[in-house]
C-alpha cells in the first residue's frame, strides 16, 4: 500500500529525515516510535503533503501511484488520513457541517452522491457512540473549546467516518488518559482489515498495549535505526532509547 | 510562501465580472457644479419650485463646507467637484408607458448583470426599480402594489405624482446640511427609489433596486426614501454595479427611511461596486449617508450590508430611536482585498424609553485591505430602560492587511445597558492545511471558513440575496492569500 525509499527531507535547510525505507501491506498495523526531535512528525507531514517540507531524494508510493506528486486534497480524497498532533480549531463552522462537508468531498470524489443531511445524522451518531463521545460536540464550532481529550477522540472520529485506506496517527494518545486511550485504540481497531493499513507514531509504548502492532520501527536522527515485531517497543519501554542512539553514532563513525 | 498560499495565489484571481461598458446615447451636462447647472438638472426633470429651492439651499450651504471630512481613516487624493458631470441619463422617450419601451440595449445591461426586468420577476416575490447612472429606467410590478395602495417608484416620478409625501419627508432624517456629501447629494441628486406603504399594509413582495453607474467622469446621486405607515412593513434590497475604469468615480447617495407607530422597515444592501483593480487603480467612492428614524413607538428599522465592492467604502446606516419601545438593528459583513479601504459602521441614537438596538459587525480584511469599524451609540437623558448589544469582530486573511475599530458609547441615562464585544482573527495555513488534509479544496475551504464567520449577518439577509452575497464574498476573496 505504502513504498517509502531512501526518503530524505529538508525543513528550513535541516536535513530530518535522512534515509528512510519503509513498506506498509494491506492489513498491516505499523508503530513509529523514537525519541523527541527524531523526524517522526516530519515523516508524517510529508505523508499527508504539509507545505513547508522539502523532499530532496527518494521517493513515496502509494498505492503504485507517487504520492509526493499528489496535492494534498487528492492524498485525502484518494485515502490518506492524518489524525492531527495539533488539531486546529475553526470558529463558526459546526463539527457537523464540516464532517459532512468532509464526507462529501471524499464521495463527489469518488463519483457518489453526497449524503444528506439525515443520513449523514445517523452515520455520524453511531460512530460517536462507538467513540463515547457526547453528541453536543456535533454542534459547537470545530475543535473551538474542545478539551486536549476531546479534540484527539474528534480525529478518530473523522478518521472512522472518513474509513481511509491509510491511517496515520500523530501521537493521538499524548493527552489522553487510560480509558481514553483504550477507546482510541478501539477505534482503530475497526480499521484492522485487508482494506486498510495504519502506521500509529507515538512516543510511548503505552498506546501499544491496547494497539497491538505488527511492526514496529525506531527512528533516531532521521533514519529508522532498528524494525522488529511488538516486543522491540517492549523493550523500549525498559531501556529506552539511548542504547540505540548510542549504537547508531558508532555506526555512523 | 506556503504551497496552500501559492495554490489560493494561482486560483486566477477571477476578474470583476460587471466592468462592462453600455454603449448608449446619453444625454449629459457638462462637467462642473454652480447654480447653473442645479437649475438645469431641475429644469431637465421638471421640478416644482420648492425642490429647486430646497437644492439650491443645500449648494449654498455646501459651498461653505470648506473641505471633505477628514476623519475617517481612509486615503484618497482631493477630489475635483469641477471634472465631475452632476447628470446623466441615458436618451430614451418621455413617458415610458410599458418596457417594451425602454431602449433594448439597457434592458440587455440588466440582464447580463441578472436582473430581469420582466414581469416575471413577479412570481419570485420582488419588484424591482432599476437605476441607470442616476435615472430610474424601469419599476416592475407597478399594478399589484397599488391595489394595495403601496407606492413603488422612481423619486423623479414622485416628486410629480406624489409631491405633499416627498415634500413632507425628504431631509426629515438627512437634513440637506447634514454633512459634506449629503449636502452634494441634495443639491444635485437625480433619481432614486420611492417607497410608501400605506397604514397597516404587509408589503406582500421584496422590493428591490438595482443601481448602475454607466457613463465615465459622472458621479451617482441617487437619493431613496421610504416611509412605512403606522402598522405597515416592507422589506427593501438594493444591488449595485459599475464599469470597470481606470478613474475614480464618486458615489454619493442618501437613504432616509421613516417608520411610525407599530412599523417596521427591512433594508438590505449588496454593494459590489468595481473596487478598482489589483493595484489599487480605479473603482468606486462609495460615500453614502444612510439613516432611519423610527419616529412612532414600537417601531422598527434594521440594516443589513453586505459590502464587497468599491475602492472606498464609507458609509454608517443608523437609526434614530425616537419612539418608545422603537428598535434598530445594524447587521455588516465588509470585505476588503488587493487596496480596498472601508470606515463602516453604525450609529444608535436612543432617544424614547425602553429603545432597543443591537450591531453586529463582521470586518474581512485580505490583500492590502483597510478596514474599520466605527460606531457611535448614544443613549440620551429621556432613553430610560435602553439597551444596547454590540458585536464587532474582524477577521484577517494574510499579513498586509489591517483592521481598526472606533467604538464610540456615550450614556446620559444610568438605567441603559450597553453591551460591547469585539474579537479579532485570522485564518491561517494550518487552517486551510486541515481542511485540504479532510478532502477538501482551498476555494471551498476559505469560503467556509469566511462563512462561518458571517453566519449571523446571513441569516438576516432575504434567501435569494443570502445566497448570493455567500457567492460575491468567495469571489471577492479569491486569490487573497499570499
Amino acid at each position: 500500500m505504502l513504498e517509502i525509499r531512501n526518503l530524505h527531507v529538508v525543513v528550513e535547510g535541516k536535513e530530518i529525515l535522512r534515509g528512510i525505507d519503509l513498506s506498509i501491506g494491506p492489513g498491516e498495523v505499523h508503530a513509529l516510535m523514537g525519541p523527541n526531535g527524531s523526524g517522526k512528525s516530519t515523516l508524517s507531514n510529508v505523508l499527508v503533503g504539509r507545505p513547508g517540507y522539502e523532499v530532496t531524494q527518494g521517493e513515496v508510493r502509494y498505492r503504485g501511484r507517487d504520492l509526493l506528486e499528489m496535492k494534498p486534497e487528492e492524498r485525502a480524497r484518494e485515502g490518506v488520513f492524518l489524525a492531527f498532533q495539533y488539531p486546529v480549531e475553526i470558529p463558526g463552522v459546526s463539527n457537523a457541517y464540516f464532517l459532512r462537508a468532509s464526507l462529501n468531498a471524499m464521495r463527489k470524489h469518488r463519483g457518489e452522491e453526497e449524503i444528506d443531511a439525515v443520513d449523514f445524522l445517523g452515520l455520524i451518531k453511531e460512530k460517536m457512540k462507538l467513540l463515547d463521545i457526547d453528541m453536543s460536540l456535533l454542534n459547537r464550532s470545530l475543535n473551538e473549546g474542545f478539551s486536549g481529550g476531546e479534540k484527539k477522540r474528534n480525529e478518530i472520529l473523522q478518521m472512522l467516518l472518513l474509513d481511509p485506506m491509510l491511517a496515520v496517527l500523530d501521537e493521538t494518545d499524548s493527552g489522553l488518559d487510560i480509558d481514553a486511550l483504550r477507546i482510541v485504540a478501539n477505534g482503530v481497531g475497526t480499521l484492522r482489515s485487508e482494506r486498510h493499513a495504519v502506521l500509529v507514531i507515538t512516543h510511548y509504548q503505552r498506546l501499544l498495549n491496547y494497539l497491538v502492532p505488527d511492526f514496529t520501527h525506531v527512528l533516531i536522527e532521521g533514519r529508522i535505526a532498528r524494525s522488529g515485531d511488538r516486543a522491540l517497543a517492549q523493550e523500549l519501554e525498559q531501556r529506552g532509547y539511548g542504547w540505540l542512539e548510542a549504537e547508531q553514532a558508532q555506526g555512523s563513525a | 510562501m506556503s504551497s496552500a498560499s501559492q495554490d489560493i495565489e494561482s486560483l486566477a484571481n477571477r476578474d470583476y465580472a460587471y466592468g462592462f461598458v453600455t454603449d448608449i446615447e446619453q444625454d449629459s451636462l457638462p462637467p462642473g457644479l454652480s447654480e447653473e447647472v442645479i437649475r438645469s438638472i431641475a429644469a431637465k426633470k421638471n421640478e416644482p419650485d420648492w425642490l429647486l429651492a430646497w437644492r439650491l439651499k443645500a449648494y449654498r450651504g455646501w459651498t461653505k463646507m470648506t473641505d471633505v471630512p477628514r476623519w475617517s481613516k481612509v486615503h484618497y487624493p482631493p477630489i475635483d467637484f469641477q471634472a465631475i458631470s452632476y447628470f446623466s441619463a441615458p436618451k430614451q422617450k418621455e413617458e415610458l408607458k410599458s418596457l417594451d419601451e425602454v431602449d433594448p440595449e439597457l434592458l440587455r445591461t440588466f440582464d447580463k448583470l441578472g436582473i430581469p426586468l420582466e414581469e416575471q420577476k413577479t412570481l419570485t416575490g420582488v419588484a424591482v426599480d432599476a437605476i441607470f447612472d442616476s435615472v430610474s429606467v424601469a419599476t416592475t410590478c407597478k399594478e399589484k402594489l397599488s391595489e394595495l395602495g403601496i407606492i413603488f417608484c422612481s423619486f423623479s416620478e414622485a416628486v410629480q405624482k406624489h409631491p405633499d409625501l416627498v415634500q413632507h419627508y425628504l431631509g426629515s432624517v438627512v437634513p440637506a446640511g447634514d454633512n459634506f456629501y449629503a449636502a452634494l447629494n441634495s443639491a444635485v441628486f437625480t433619481d432614486g427609489s420611492f417607497v410608501y406603504v400605506p397604514k397597516g399594509v404587509r408589503c406582500p413582495m421584496e422590493l428591490s433596486t438595482y443601481f448602475r453607474i454607466n457613463a465615465a467622469n459622472t458621479g451617482q446621486f441617487e437619493r431613496t426614501l421610504i416611509i412605512a405607515d403606522a402598522g405597515a412593513y416592507v422589506s427593501y434590497l438594493e444591488g449595485c454595479t459599475a464599469p470597470m475604469r481606470d478613474e475614480n468615480q464618486l458615489h454619493a447617495a442618501v437613504v432616509e427611511l421613516i417608520t411610525l407607530d407599530d412599523a417596521e422597515i427591512k433594508y438590505s444592501t449588496v454593494q459590489n461596486w468595481y473596487p478598482g483593480n489589483k493595484e489599487g487603480k480605479g473603482g468606486i467612492y462609495n460615500f453614502v449617508t444612510k439613516r432611519g428614524k423610527c419616529k412612532g413607538d414600537r417601531s422598527k428599522i434594521s440594516w443589513t450590508q453586505v459590502e464587497t465592492g468599491s475602492a472606498i467604502t464609507w458609509k454608517y446606516p443608523s437609526c434614530i430611536l425616537q419612539g418608545d419601545y422603537s428598535v434598530g438593528e445594524f447587521y455588516s459583513v465588509a470585505v476588503t482585498n488587493n487596496w480596498q479601504q472601508a470606515d463602516t459602521g453604525t450609529k444608535m441614537i436612543h432617544l424614547g424609553k425602553n429603545t432597543r438596538s443591537t450591531i453586529i459587525s463582521k470586518g474581512i480584511s485580505a490583500g492590502h485591505g483597510e478596514q474599520s469599524y466605527r460606531g457611535l451609540v448614544q443613549i440620551r437623558p429621556r432613553a430610560t430602560n435602553a439597551r444596547n448589544y454590540t458585536q464587532c469582530d474582524s477577521l484577517l486573511i494574510g499579513d498586509r492587511c489591517g483592521a481598526h475599530t472606533f467604538p464610540y458609547i456615550e450614556v446620559k441615562n444610568a438605567s441603559s445597558i450597553v453591551e460591547h464585544e469585539a474579537t479579532t482573527s485570522k485564518i491561517s495555513d494550518d487552517q486551510l492545511f486541515y481542511c485540504q488534509q479532510r478532502g477538501i479544496d482551498t476555494e471551498d475551504a476559505i469560503s467556509m471558513l469566511v462563512n462561518g464567520f458571517c453566519k449571523q449577518v446571513f441569516r438576516e439577509l432575504p434567501m435569494e440575496f443570502a445566497v448570493e452575497a455567500s457567492k460575491l464574498l468567495s469571489v471577492s476573496l479569491e486569490g487573497s492569500i499570499g
